[in-house]
């Protein structure tokens, strides 16, 4: 069975600025991976060349070992992604906003579906609200619902928590853990928050530069490059990446 | 293509419409102010001109259809700047859906909206004014086809040309029709143009209907042959718009402007 997501040798030219230069990872069935880096670093240029919305300059995404580049469509049903960027249309409630896009999915059964997801991600009480009055957390959390709609085989998740409180971030991580670990999903995970990255994530790729400059388990990472914590370790990154090397 | 995600479009846009008394009116409160101002000028007309000249055929027939052309335009860039204004793009262009399937989506919805409008175009003209389209006979369906096809065409170009220069450029998009209704001959022959602009009209769809509508209500038949060269040319319209809007698109994922696109970061 391929790997849920496989990336080789990917880059993305602007002119003569490099945004992503040749990096290469998988993730597989069942894991969680987290791309790490400062901003700037090539995280979200990686998320939107897997989501086919940003044409690689050169290399290779396949998605369940479906070429994204020569099927698209294919790829993307068994994809699906959330972004703190990316809030759903807000002139739509929230029903309908999982509605529209479930049908864009090919979801089967898609209203009992939908209010699985609603009793889910606690959005019962706002599901006849317009997304647009919704607080910051609750349209991330209908971001999330809308990312779950079609089982994904691959998530995409930038930032997912950024502007959930404590307690309701502990819930959704718990959620997607439970989601990764349930089925044949892999989840590729993006975050500034290193406690969670650490609880979350079973793998973690250090990006810099458009490079990947350090690959490993985020609880004995900070170890091997003589840090503490991987909050050390991340500045580290940011600061200083030519004293890095990828291991 | 899949239909399901078409409709899952025209849904989005269903939902917006019915949601909105703002979006409700414009489908036929304009088009009904036409009809009602035009439909006395055309009155006020027949009244001081030489006895046995129906002014409302010509006249209300032609403001009748050009405001059909001009409603199919814009319903298909609303419903393209929907997704813009909500800033929709990454949600909607990171998922199965195809383009084809998406300006599928666009050209459907424009064809309910622009309905609503022509009913209500049809019932006041010919309620209050007496405009029996009765008297086009056949024709009125390859008038209403041409007109409909250019429209989709038209408003395909305005979706490209805000999706390429970005959400500012929509005050381009909106005045098309204006801009294009006196090379189309909307209210005269196309003999009355200078010959630079009758070259125009003749690569315009529109300007066929016309004739042929002024042909049929002067006691002549409507050619068939200039009709279907309409049909024609506007397909090709339709064509080359779709070329054209999926080139742009191409040309947004390969510079990332699908991924950033907002007003901020394209003007």
């Amino acid at each position: 069975m391929p790997n849920v997501l496989s990336v080789e040798n990917l880059s993305k030219k602007y002119g003569n600025t490099i945004a992503v230069e040749g990096i290469s990872f998988e993730v597989e069935r069942n894991e969680i991976v987290g791309l790490l880096g400062p901003n700037g670093a090539g995280k979200t240029t990686t998320i939107n060349m897997v989501l086919s919305v940003l044409e690689p300059t050169s290399g290779s995404i396949r998605i369940e070992g479906i070429d994204v580049a020569r099927q698209r469509s294919q790829a993307l049903e068994c994809t699906n992604f959330a972004a703190v960027y990316a809030p759903l249309p807000g002139n739509l409630t929230v029903y309908q906003n999982l509605y529209v896009f479930g049908l864009i999915y090919g979801v089967n059964h898609l209203s009992d579906r939908i209010e699985s997801l609603l009793e889910q991600f606690e959005l019962e009480r706002f599901r006849n609200l317009k997304s647009g009055v919704l607080s910051s957390g609750e349209q991330t959390r209908l971001c999330l619902a809308k990312a779950m709609l079609n089982d994904p085989h691959l998530l995409l998740l930038d930032e997912p928590t950024a502007s959930l409180d404590p307690a309701t971030a502990r819930d959704i991580r718990t959620k997607i853990r439970e989601f990764a670990t349930r089925g044949s999903c892999g989840v590729l995970w993006t975050s500034h928050n290193m406690y969670e990255v650490e609880d979350v994530c079973d793998r973690v790729l250090f990006l810099s530069h458009g490079k990947i400059l350090l690959e490993g388990d985020p609880k004995t990472l900070p170890r091997e490059h003589g840090k503490s914590t991987l909050e050390e370790l991340f500045i580290a990154v940011a600061r200083e990446p030519l004293a890095l090397e990828r291991v | 293509m899949n239909l399901s995600r078409t409709f899952a479009i025209v849904l989005r846009h269903f939902y917006l419409v019915r949601g909105s008394p703002a979006r409700v009116l414009p489908l036929f409160a304009w088009v009904a102010i036409d009809m009602v101002l035009w439909g006395f000028i055309t009155k006020y007309l027949n009244a001081v001109s030489a006895a046995g000249f129906d002014f409302v055929p010509v006249l209300l027939g032609a403001v009748l259809l050009w405001d059909f052309f001009t409603r199919v335009m814009h319903g298909v860039t609303m419903a393209f700047m929907e997704d813009v204004w909500s800033r929709n793009f990454l949600n909607l262009f990171a998922t199965p859906l195809a383009i084809s399937e998406y300006v599928g989506g666009l050209v459907v919805s424009s064809m309910g909206t622009s309905s609503i409008g022509l009913i209500v175009m049809f019932v006041l003209a010919g309620a209050i004014f007496g405009l029996s389209f009765v008297s086009y006979g056949a024709a009125v369906l390859p008038f209403l086809l041409v007109l409909f096809l250019f429209g989709v065409a038209l408003g395909i170009t305005g979706a490209a040309i805000v999706l390429r220069f970005g959400p500012a450029t929509e005050w381009f998009i909106w005045p098309i029709p204006a801009l294009v209704s006196p090379f189309a001959a909307v209210f005269y022959p196309v003999a009355t143009l200078p010959t630079w602009m009758q070259y125009l009209a003749t690569i315009l769809p529109p300007s066929y209907v016309f004739e042929n509508l002024r042909a049929i209500i002067s006691g002549q038949a409507a050619s068939v042959t200039a009709l279907i060269w309409a049909i024609v040319l506007a397909i090709a319209y339709v064509l080359l718009a779709c070329w054209v809007f999926g080139g742009v698109y191409r040309h947004s994922v390969r510079t990332g402007l699908v991924a950033r696109y907002s007003a901020e970061t394209v003007s």
